[in-house]
């Protein structure tokens, strides 16, 4: 077990190199870091950053000071800021990572429960039902449902009841002066938790019912019931046990598009998490954040594919072997 | 069992394809909603009640009446025409994705596929690239650096679908080359290219036609995305998206109700092209299963 | 175990039962009136070619068929009716009174589950207030009994682990677990090389002597039937073409179709050994589609227009507890004679 994950982190490592390097050359294909400075009058000054930042020299070795750098914990400075661009990621993971965490805690409960729930009631009204909110849910683009979301659900109720709150926030994670887990907290969680997972849950209760619907059509499934045992047994046991590790799978592999939909989510909420760092950075041509930035965000991604590996390995006992 | 599979074995394939898809009430519903969108957007000229862009500041933002049925904007300029003309710049926009993707996808799998070995696998090894970071990352770099028309939103739309399309066939063109058919074309000296285009093609066109269905339906939601960053289609031009994005602003405002609709009119034609890719894909497939 | 009606009452009584399935193409017919009975302590082989309805008998009787399945008839185990059980009750019949072995052992077990666990599942939910230390015992216990070597070692495996053989050895010990009454073995044999086969059949026969279990063995295979089963029943398209013992059923055979199957088997004790196989001609008929009269009538190489096409023939009795579902038996005695 231990030997199979490290070889998957070992053979993951050269894909997030070259991955690195590609978006190294892109960025410096279609970003000018001294585009400020290219105005000045003293061309003294671009010669000396020119050489400062290494630019007289090859991509390639460019590349090579670049991660050296950025492997020692160098990683440069904000041309937006001027802040220390490790600090600066390192600050924007945080409320990121309590999206992403409670985005998939939210998602896999509630596409967990609909995907039992519509394969053992198929083709009932309540299974047409949420099929078809499945099919709405991956047809609308996410960030208009945030927005329709604010309406609905903080605006709207605000107006009608004169409140002076309202009771769901649409700003950050924390009131002013708040922190910590709360009730405050939660008030400021629900709607960017729903709009960042609202695709992601309509995908997974599709696929969660597909594969619990294979599992009870399986013959083992079957024998369960030759030998008895009882029906809630048999869901959960047997049908659920076996649709775990797919599904787990899918949930880990879809963690790109969990990323992605940070940049929107974050931006609709005003959170200061890694999505709104992208946006800014890019925005302002600060090239110095973005690269380190496509870089954490890759090794992220690798990381739940390795937990998807991982997690199908430790779930379904065939994989271990091979 | 058997008298029934050769009973459908004698209807040709065609026509009993085209039965499964009629069958299928979803897509037959979303082909119909599909083709009046179409109509009304490209036929918006004839069609639209007001022409593109006229404004009516004496007026200004109304709410939806029988005059203007969806209202107008701060402009006084009537939302429906405007959506309608906006349509065709989102329409546009999904085919065109789906038909490059498609083609570039196609190609390139079917060429990693048959082809195999290095090539194969330093393609592929390509592709991960783009699972690895977040596609509209990726989209708003290069959209940022290339600047928003409506050419480089295609074709860096179709930058990233391509590499779903490409993995799909190219393990398709895997598995088929194992079958006796191809060994037989090969065997009587077909050239490589007129293997994959007689041969290959013909077996591939149930995957290629439902993924022409998806990739056209994730460029329409997809650019409306990148217009909410601000890297979709630019103003004057108009696209759903855009003017999603500039009604996003209307949010606890009176005239709120201009934020429905541009989300409305995506959502139902994503839904049309998703409910036809499902049918295609059980007329073309039957024993698939529905996913 | 003893009851007042005394043996006089077989194990089972199966009373014109049959299974329609809705489709398509209209309903289907797969099990068509078809009785009989099922006596404590033998071994009834069912024998018959995929689509005579022999899995859907044991389905049936198990409770275990699709919910778009409608079954009709009566299905008497120890006297008690079965079809008009709610599924609670059938859940305690189910692996405790009356048990089940699939064909294909590998889909049959849960591949996510230990073995052991397997095992012991089947005991406990009949079973549950027997200990941890109880269930290990008996899952060890049970594998020894199937003949599975170093059981305490296999039941910390999954059934990816085990050869096709040893999976089936499994799925029969899960299957008699609890002591059922009555075990069903359905095509137990299929999936196996032919020197497997033999072993699974001797476990089979070993289980059978040790706890006492009355068997209904299901197969297509006629072969197999006649070294394992003490009367076998043939199966054509739904209906019972021909049952009585097997040593009658074989030198005495009275349905043409059970003559096919017979001359199709390749025998070493043959003189035209080496000759081509006898093949019955033509294919079974749909279950959408039956025809008319005898079922077996488009293939039977004795037809005759007059009764054959006409109507479907009852059973009638042409031995000692041998009957037969044919018009035309007497002519092909006759014949024979």
């Amino acid at each position: 077990m231990l030997t199979y994950a490290v070889r998957r982190v070992l053979l993951s490592v050269p894909i997030v190199l070259i991955a690195s390097f590609v978006l190294f050359v892109a960025t410096r294909a279609t970003f000018d870091p001294l585009g400020k400075l290219r105005q000045s009058r003293d061309p003294s000054v671009l010669h000396r950053e020119t050489i400062r930042l290494g630019l007289d020299k090859s991509v390639p070795e460019q590349y090579f000071l670049w991660l050296k750098g950025f492997v020692t914990g160098d990683w440069g400075v904000s041309t937006r800021t001027g802040g220390d661009v490790r600090k600066m990621i390192l600050q924007a993971l945080w409320p990121t990572l309590q999206l992403i965490f409670w985005g998939i805690v939210f998602a896999v409960i509630i596409a967990g429960f609909i995907a039992i729930y519509s394969a053992v009631k198929q083709y009932s009204l309540a299974d047409h039902t949420l099929t078809a909110l499945s099919y709405v849910g991956i047809a609308l683009p996410a960030f208009w449902f945030g927005l329709v979301l604010i309406q609905l659900l903080a605006v709207l109720p605000r107006q009608q009841f004169g409140l002076t709150d309202p009771l769901l926030y649409f700003v950050g994670l924390h009131s002013p002066g708040q922190s910590g887990f709360n009730l405050d907290y939660l008030r400021h969680l629900v709607l960017p938790v729903l709009t960042l997972t609202i695709t992601l849950v309509a995908m997974w209760s599709r696929f969660g019912r597909a594969s619990m619907l294979d599992a009870l059509g399986s013959e083992y499934v079957r024998t369960a019931r030759a030998k008895g045992v009882p029906r809630r047994r048999i869901l959960l046991r047997h049908a659920a046990r076996n649709s775990l590790a797919p599904f787990v799978t899918v949930v880990a592999l879809d963690a790109a598009l969990l990323f992605g939909g940070l940049v929107v989510t974050e931006q609709i909420y005003s959170i200061p998490g890694m999505g709104r760092l992208f946006l800014d950075s890019l925005l302002t041509g600060d090239v110095f954040v973005l690269l380190p930035w496509l870089l954490v965000v890759a090794a992220a991604v690798v990381v739940c594919n390795l937990i998807a590996d991982i997690g199908y390995a430790i779930l379904d006992p065939r994989v271990r072997l091979r | 069992m058997s008298t029934g599979t050769a009973s459908a074995g004698q209807i040709s394939g065609t026509r009993a394809m085209l039965r499964r898809f009629r069958h299928h009430r979803l897509a037959l519903a979303g082909t119909v909603v599909l083709v009046l969108l179409v109509v009304a957007c490209f036929g918006a000229t004839w069609i639209a009640p007001a022409k593109q862009g006229v404004q009516d500041l004496a007026l200004g933002p109304t709410a939806p009446s029988w005059a203007h049925l969806l209202g107008t904007d701060e402009l006084g300029r009537d939302y429906l025409s405007e959506l309608l003309y906006a349509g065709r710049m989102s329409l546009a926009i999904g085919f065109f994705v789906a038909v490059v993707a498609t083609v570039v996808g196609t190609a390139v799998g079917a060429v990693a596929g048959y082809v195999g070995g290095v090539v194969g696998e330093v393609i592929m090894r390509l592709t991960d690239l783009f699972l690895i970071v977040p596609a509209i990352a990726i989209l708003a770099l290069a959209l940022n650096g290339l600047g928003s028309s409506p050419v480089t939103i295609v074709l860096v739309l179709s930058g990233i679908s391509w590499t779903y399309i490409a993995r799909v066939v190219r393990s398709q063109v895997l598995s088929l080359r194992e079958k006796e058919f191809i060994d037989a074309a090969k065997v009587t000296g077909t050239s490589t290219a007129r293997i994959l285009v007689r041969h290959m093609l013909p077996n591939l066109a149930g995957i290629i036609t439902v993924n022409i269905s998806l990739a056209a339906a994730s460029a329409i939601i997809v650019e409306s995305t990148l217009s909410f960053l601000g890297f979709g289609v630019q103003p004057p031009r108009t696209s759903w998206g855009n003017m999603l994005s500039q009604a996003s602003g209307l949010v606890g405002t009176p005239q709120v109700y201009l934020l429905y609709f541009p989300g409305l009119f995506i959502l139902v034609t994503v839904l049309c092209v998703n409910f036809i890719g499902d049918g295609l894909r059980d007329a073309l497939d039957p024993q698939g299963r529905q996913l | 175990m003893t009851h007042d009606d005394g043996p006089a009452e077989p194990l089972l009584v199966v009373d014109d039962l049959r299974v329609v399935f809705d489709t398509d193409r209209g309903p289907a017919v797969t099990v068509d009136g078809l009785s009989f009975e099922v006596r404590q302590g033998e071994t009834l082989g069912i024998v018959g070619e995929s689509g005579s309805g022999k899995s859907m008998t044991s389905l049936a009787i198990l409770g275990l068929l699709p919910p778009t399945a409608r079954v009709s008839g009566s299905i008497r185990f120890r006297g008690r009716e079965l079809l008009p059980l709610s599924d609670r009750e059938m859940r305690e019949l189910r692996g405790n009174e009356i048990s089940l072995v699939f064909q294909d052992a590998l889909a049959a077990l849960n591949p996510v589950m230990t073995v052991g666990d397997q095992l012991a599942e089947a005991v406990s939910v009949h079973h549950p207030k027997t200990s941890r230390d109880e269930l290990h015992r008996r899952s060890i216990e049970l594998l020894e009994l199937v003949g599975i070597p170093s059981a305490e070692t296999r039941i910390r495996q999954y059934p990816h682990e085990f050869s096709g053989g040893m999976r089936q050895r499994v799925d029969i010990a899960m299957a008699v677990a609890n002591d059922p009454a009555l075990l069903i073995a359905d095509e137990p044999t299929t999936a196996l090389d032919v020197t497997v086969q033999a072993q699974i059949l001797d476990v089979l026969r070993t289980v059978q002597d040790r706890t006492g279990t009355t068997v209904m063995l299901v197969t297509h295979d006629l072969g197999v039937v006649a070294g394992t089963a003490d009367r076998v029943l043939v199966m054509y398209a739904g209906n019972k073409v021909e049952e009585g013992p097997v040593e009658q059923t074989f030198y005495e055979t009275a349905h043409p179709y059970t003559r096919g199957l017979l001359a199709s088997l390749p025998r070493m004790d043959r003189r035209d050994r080496g000759e081509r196989l006898f093949q019955i001609a033509g294919q079974p008929p749909a279950a959408t589609a039956l025809p008319s009269g005898c079922r077996f009538a488009p293939r039977c190489p004795s037809f005759a227009a007059d009764p054959c096409a006409q109507s479907v023939p009852s059973p009638q009795t042409v031995g000692t507890d041998h009957v037969a579902a044919c018009h035309r038996v007497a002519n092909l005695r006759e014949e024979s004679a």
